[in-house]
Parts: C-alpha cells; structure tokens; sequence
C-alpha cells in the first residue's frame, strides 16, 4: 500500500479523481433539482415588488404610533364618461375646508387623470384610492398612490383609474393623516410584550425542570458508572418482582393516606399543626433509626424495629405531606383574592401545592417500588452469598420465570391499552407463557451463583430510551402536549422540559463518562458505598461542566420557545405566525425584533454567568 | 497480619500482572515492595483491598479471607485499610476538610453522608489529623489549591481517618522532589512506629527503601523475586529484581 502511495500519478488515479469530479457534479446537479433553484423567479416584476413591499414593511417594526386626525375627502368622477357628456357635482364645502378637484371629470377606464388637493394641513401624507361601487361610504378602497402636502396643504398627483365601468357616479377618496400628541407603543408592542415575557419564562421553567431530571438519568447512562454494577440473578429476579408489587402497594397507600388527609383538611391552622406534628415525628424517628454512626452492626430485632419506625416515619411524611400541600393550596386561594396586583404570588402558592400533590401520589408510589425492590434484591443477594449453590438455583428456577413473565404481562396489558387488540392470547396468555419459558431457560442457562451485568442493561435501556427521544423535535413533542393539556405555555413547558431532559441527560453523562478515576478509587478505598462514592468523587468533578452545559440548553430553550408556539405551545411564536399568516409584516417584524434582542441578551447573561460560576 | 497466598491477575487480554505471588505481613511491618514499572506493584496493593478483583489465590487477614467477602463485609474491611496513592486522588474542587472527611464514609451511615452530614467526633478527629500532618490551616481550601506535598499529606489524612490497620501506600513520594518524599515518609514512619499500623509501601528509590522499610518483596513481570531485609540487597540480587542492564545509582 505504501509503495503506491510513493508512486507518482499514474492515469488511473486521474480518471480516478475526473470521474469522483463528476460525481459530485451529479449530486449537487441533483440537488438543484431538488431544492428548485431558480434565480429567474427572483427577478420577475411581480416577485421584485412584493419583495419590497415585505422587507420595507420589515424594517418598520409595528411599535410605536401617534394619534392621528383624518381629513377625508370624496369627490365623484364618472368612469366611462356619461353619454350626455354630464359630469359629475363638486361638492360644496366651506370656506377653510380642505377640497379636492380633479380633472378631467369623467375618464375611460385605466385612463390617467389629475388629482389636485387644496387646503389640507400642511406636511401630511396619505393614501388617495379609488372608492368601488356608488356607495361614498364603502371602506373597501383600492389603489396604493400616496399623496404628500406642501407646507401651504397643497398637493398634486396622477391618477390611475381602475378598470371598473359603471353607470353611476364613482368616488375617489383622499384621506390624509396627522399625528397628534406623543408617541405611544401600539397594541402589538404591548401584545408582543406580554408575550416574551411569557416566552423568558417558559424557556426558564423548561430548563429548570429539565435539568433536575436529567441529573440523576445521566448517571444511568454513564458506562463508567454502570459497568461495575453486577448482581446474582436470584437478586435481579426479586428487584424485578418487586417493582411493579412496590408501586402498587405504594400508589394504595399513599392515595389511602391522602383520603385521610383529604377527609381531616377542614382549617388551615389545623393543617399546619399537623404538617408541623407530622415533620417533627418524622425526623425524631429518623434520628432513632438512622444513626449518623455505627461501629458494630445491630442485632435483628433492631434491624427489624428500625424498618417498621422508617416505613412508619415514610407514612406520616407522607400524610404531612398531603397536609402541607392543601395548607399551601388554601393560603395561595386567600392570597390571591387579597394581595391584588400581587395576586400572581398566590396563585404561586396555589398551583405548587397542587403540583405536591400531584407529584406526591407518583412519587409515593416510585419510593414504594424503589424500596420494595432494593430490599428484595438485597436478600436475594444475601441468599446468593450463603445458601448453597443447588438451593440458590431452586430459588432461580422458580423466581425468574415469576420475573419475566411479570415483566412481559405488564409490557403486554401496556400494548393491549395502546391498541386495544382485545384478544388475551396475545396481550396476556402469551407474553406470560413466553416469560415463564424465557425465565427458566435463563435460570437454567445462568451459573447460580454468577454475577450479571445489570449495569450495562440499566446502561443501554437508558441510552436508547434518550437517542430515541432525543430525535424526536421539541416542536413535535409540543404538538402532543398540547393535545394532552390543551393549547398555551403549559403545553411549552412539558415539551420543551421533555426535550431539555432527554439532551441535558446525554451531554451530561459523557461529562461523567470523562472524569478522573483516580479520586474515585480513593473513595471507594475508604469502604464507601456506590452512592457515597458518586456524591464524594462524582459530583464535585462534574459541577463546572454541568452548569456549562445547563448555561447553553437556556439559550437553546430561548431559542426553541420563540418558535413552540408555532403549534399551539404559547410564547411568542403564535403572535409571530398570526401576523404572518395575516400578511402583517409590521406587527411579525416587532416580534422578530424582540426575538431578537431576547435572545441575544441572554447570550450575553449565559456568558457572564458562565464566567462567574467557573 | 496480612497473608497473601497465590495471587494471580491475569487482566482481560491475558496480562499476566501477578503470577503466584505469596508472602506474610506481620502486624506493624513497614514493608516495602520494590520492582520496576509495570512489574505488578500496583495491581498486588488493589487486589489487597480489592479495588482490583484477584483471578486466584487468597488474602487472608487476620484470618478472614478477603477474596471471599461480600460487598457488605468488603466495606467494612475496607474501612480498616488505608490508602495513599501517587497521585493523591484527591478531589480537587472539594475542600480539604471534606476530603479528608471522605476518610469517614466507611463508617457513617450512608443516608446522613449523602447530605454532607458528619458527627462532631468526626469533624474534631479530622482536624486532629490535619494537625498531625501539618495542613490543619488549609482546611477550608480547594484541594486543588495545594502544592503536591500538602496534597499527599492531605491524602495521608485521610487515610487515617478511617483508623487504619493496614496502610497501603502506592508510590506515596514518586511525584515528588527528594525533600518532601522523606517528609512524606516520615509521616508515614511515624504512623507505622507510633500506631503499629502496618504499612505497605510500593517505592522506587533504593535509599528510601534503605531508610524506612522493615522488610522488602521485590516483584519482576508479576513474579516475587526477592523477599527479605533491605540490606540484603546486594549487586546480584538487584540485577535480579531490575533486570541485567541496571545501574546501581545513589
């Protein structure tokens, strides 16, 4: 290969290099067809003008305005002339009155005459059109010629006519416009306003809420991280089991302990006497059961008390909870009716505590699965450790096929949901037969006692589950959203915050997957556990770039929340594609404007921040 | 007393880093462990405390055979052995204080060092070991605002947070110039004589290992080549342990 390199060049390699010339001669042949360029277009009279109109209209943001005083005025012309050779009546007007006079007084169709005002104020400009039909009264006016006073109010113009014949007299009509008093912000600016207001804020909620998520995802996704974790299959059978069993259990409970917290909300003092009650015994019996430091490990009975006092203490946590967030709830009411134009503070309070309780039943239920499932796999660890290697493989045969048919039945009543297939065999019978089937092949294949790689599973699922969301546009999401809270900012938050999770989490576990090992050995030296070792050696080495990164997602949501409401998902962008679609280009150019200076001002903030936290 | 029996490593791929390594290490020897780089000098202190997993053999310490604990029984083995490493390993934009605290997280109650929590005692004791090593007015400062020594006593510091038996130290004093190496060493003499912690000690110098080390095992592509008191050393025996063409400086 290298001898050929050394070579000098030989005819094959320039018809090689002619033919790879011509090759992409081809493409971008192609491309032009494709993409239909055509400068032909561009230069047509027809696009030319319209060009004109739309960038003029766009270097006039539709901000500020003035008061503005019409003088209107009609005079009658004949089109065509009247056949008796009558034309039409001046009107009379007084003696300062502005008038107009035009000559000749009947004119054929598409024939030029002369427009000739008197008398206007001076220094004014404004359309004179062609009023269709005899009715002197009809807004609809056609014609774009613009009349312009001199300082004496005195102006002259030609006047095409249009080609509208007609028996009865006709009208043109000159209105001319004078600002009066001080500039004033129209009504789009102060639409457009409220609008980026309203887009800042999306782009902030989304990135907060995103980030907090992505956070703990993106140790998941992080191969340096999972590679390590391993466990017996005795341990992944019961942690799979214990899952669903623990959310289930867990959703029961919670909405049980919220009825009766629902059923004893009567007064705010009450409430807070209870949500008060309820923290101070949950963190006294934290104290009891979690001391800070043990040198001997505790007999059974203590182990086994200080279970039932933590799911005790979970309980009345979560009962003060439900408290804590109805107290919320009707403190945010009050306020909102008695703090005025701070209302908005109340309806903080208000719609917080309602995010606690909602957040409160699923988180409840997730804790519950969480816990449920590390217990069991901990004893099925325990029992990989002690019991005899056939007595661990009895358990495996008949856990596992429990396992993956739990799993596969889920996955299938999830399907059946979806498509409403309706037929059992399929969405229950089937999956359940297949993981019974699938467990014990794997139980019978798997060495009792060997340690599977857990982590790389927990690693692939996480990393396909955010590529796959992560190709789908935050716009598309949006979409769905707004079906499923209705049309507005919320719909732009979830879509945006979904989005901001799925990238935030990747970008951060290739920050992880790229930190030092060696204070991470250290760490685990000293006999700390996994989450101890990613708390003390993780965390500290991520912090710079977790903000760098969290600094340019912001900018992104800005960005991104200009456009979302596009689809229905609030900020700016609906304004935006309403006056486009509306040909106002006026009123698109104030809101591109304040697109612009919101973005770019951000970038500005990100960047100082950025320096500042580094 | 730690006793190593057969130890073997073979790394995915087939290095073959330890090859039946056996020796004892009474309580509070300072031992030195010799070789040249890449000899498995780093890969024998992991697999003490198994940061590296062993292929084969056993270590037995104080009887309790470390190859076959736990995870549960690894951690509260591990919080008996302390390490010190060549590069420190310290996070550097921790505080000192919490790096050293770090020493701690074998003892405490994981949910309460999740939220930065320590007891007082802790917090007193590491002060008390900051003090001992010299760096107790660096506390509240990034770790990566030290100079390599402090860092290393840093290190140290932690290490004996977690009321070590057993130190393994892997080339405590390689990045560092001749002065502060014997400072180094000093301290962690002065841990092995006061304390009667045993030390484990990789090193590359002859004359630190003349200086400091009880005992000495030599290792040579995974293989012990040596075993005995440093001044048995002579010219044959170090061509042994760092192959014919070695010159003998210092």
């Amino acid at each position: 290969m290298k001898k050929s390199n050394d070579k000098k060049a030989s005819p094959w390699k320039s018809i090689k290099i002619g033919l790879l010339a011509l090759l992409v001669m081809v493409i971008y042949a192609y491309g032009f067809q494709i993409t239909e360029v055509n400068l032909e277009e561009l230069r047509s009279e027809k696009r030319q003008t319209s060009l004109k109109r739309v960038t003029r209209a766009l270097a006039k943001p539709d901000i500020i305005e003035y008061d503005q005083t019409e003088q209107i005025i009609n005079f009658p012309i004949y089109i065509p002339c009247q056949a008796d050779g009558t034309l039409p009546v001046a009107p009379g007007h007084a003696a300062s009155d502005p008038f107009l006079i035009i000559t000749p007084g009947c004119a054929s169709p598409g024939e030029t005459v002369q427009v000739e005002g008197f008398d206007f104020a001076p220094n004014v400009t404004g359309p004179v059109r062609f009023v269709p039909g005899s009715d002197v009264t009809n807004i609809v006016t056609l014609g774009r010629d613009v009349a312009e006073t001199d300082n004496t109010g005195h102006f002259i113009l030609s006047f095409k006519l249009p080609e509208r014949p007609s028996e009865d007299v006709q009208y043109i009509r000159a209105s001319l416009r004078k600002n009066v008093g001080s500039p004033h912000f129209t009504q789009t600016a102060k639409d457009t306003w409220e609008k980026i207001i309203e887009t800042v804020f999306l782009a902030l909620l989304a990135t907060t809420f995103g980030t907090i998520l992505a956070i703990p995802l993106s140790f998941l996704a992080a191969r340096n991280l999972m590679k390590p974790v391993k466990s017996p299959l005795t341990s992944i059978a019961l942690s799979m089991i214990g899952w669903p069993l623990g959310i289930y259990v867990g959703f029961i409970i919670v909405n049980w302990v919220g009825s009766m917290s629902t059923a004893l909300h009567t007064n705010a003092w009450l409430a807070l006497a209870v949500a008060i009650l309820a923290l101070v015994l949950v963190w006294m019996g934290i104290r009891w059961a979690l001391p800070q430091a043990e040198v001997n490990s505790p007999g059974r009975l203590i182990r086994f008390l200080r279970l039932g006092v933590i799911l005790l203490c979970v309980v009345v946590g979560f009962f003060g909870l439900f408290q804590f967030a109805s107290l919320v709830m009707s403190v945010g009411k009050s306020l909102t009716l008695t703090l005025g134009p701070f209302g908005f503070l109340g309806n903080f309070f208000f719609q917080s505590g309602d995010i606690i309780l909602v957040i409160t039943s699923s988180l409840g239920a997730l804790v519950a699965g969480g816990a449920v499932s590390s217990f069991l796999s901990r004893m099925g660890l325990q029992a990989t450790e002690k019991l005899p290697a056939g007595g661990v493989k009895i358990i495996n045969l008949i856990l596992t096929p429990i396992a993956v048919a739990t799993i596969l039945v889920l996955l299938g009543q999830l399907i059946e949901w979806l498509y409403q297939i309706g037929k059992p065999f399929y969405t229950l019978w089937g999956p359940m037969i297949t993981g019974v089937v699938l467990g014990l092949a794997l139980a019978i294949f798997c060495k009792a006692k060997d340690a599977l790689p857990t982590g790389m599973v927990i690693y692939y699922i996480t990393r396909s589950v955010l590529n796959g969301l992560r190709s789908v546009e935050a716009l598309v999401m949006a979409i769905v959203f707004v079906i499923a809270v209705g049309i507005g900012p919320f719909a732009g938050v979830m879509a945006l915050g979904l989005h901001t999770i799925v990238s935030l989490a990747k970008l951060y576990s290739e920050q992880v997957e790229s930190i030092m090992t060696g204070p991470l050995e250290a760490i685990q030296a000293t006999g700390a556990n996994r989450l101890q070792t990613i708390i003390y050696g993780v965390v500290p080495q991520i912090v710079p770039p977790y903000i760098s990164y969290t600094m340019y997602r912001w900018d992104i949501n800005v960005r991104m929340s200009t456009i979302i409401g596009f689809v229905g998902g609030g900020g700016i962008g609906f304004l935006l594609q309403q006056n486009i679609n509306l040909l106002n280009y006026r009123g698109a150019s104030a809101q591109m404007l304040a697109i612009a200076v919101v973005v770019a001002s951000m970038d500005y903030i990100s960047s100082v921040l950025r320096e500042k936290t580094i | 007393m730690l006793q190593i029996r057969n130890l073997t490593k073979i790394y995915e791929g087939g290095v073959k880093a330890l090859d039946d390594v056996s020796f004892d290490v009474p309580d509070g020897q300072f031992l030195a462990v010799i070789g040249l780089s890449g000899s498995g000098k780093s890969t024998l202190l992991r697999c003490i405390n198994r940061l590296i997993e062993p292929t084969e053999g056993q270590i037995l310490w104080n009887g309790e055979d470390i190859t076959a604990a736990s995870q549960e029984e690894m951690r509260r083995i591990r919080r008996k052995i302390g390490m010190v490493f060549q590069h420190f390993n310290l996070v550097h934009r921790s505080k000192v204080i919490t790096n050293v605290l770090a020493g701690r997280l074998g003892y405490v109650n994981p949910a309460w060092s999740l939220m930065n929590r320590f007891p007082k005692e802790d917090l007193a004791k590491a002060f008390k070991q900051m003090e001992r090593v010299g760096i107790a007015d660096k506390a509240y400062q990034r770790a990566d605002e030290l100079s390599g020594g402090q860092q290393q006593r840093v290190g140290i510091a932690r290490a004996l947070m977690q009321d070590p038996e057993l130190i393994l130290a892997d080339e405590p004093v390689a990045s560092l110039d001749p002065v502060l190496a014997h400072s180094i060493m000093k301290h962690l003499e002065d841990i092995n004589k006061q304390d009667g912690v045993s030390v484990l000690c990789s090193l590359h110098f002859l004359d630190i290992v003349h200086r400091y080390a009880d005992y000495v095992i030599a290792l040579n592509e995974g293989k012990l080549v040596y075993e005995g008191p440093p001044k048995d050393i002579d010219d044959q025996k170090f061509k042994d342990i760092y192959g014919r063409d070695a010159e003998r400086v210092g």
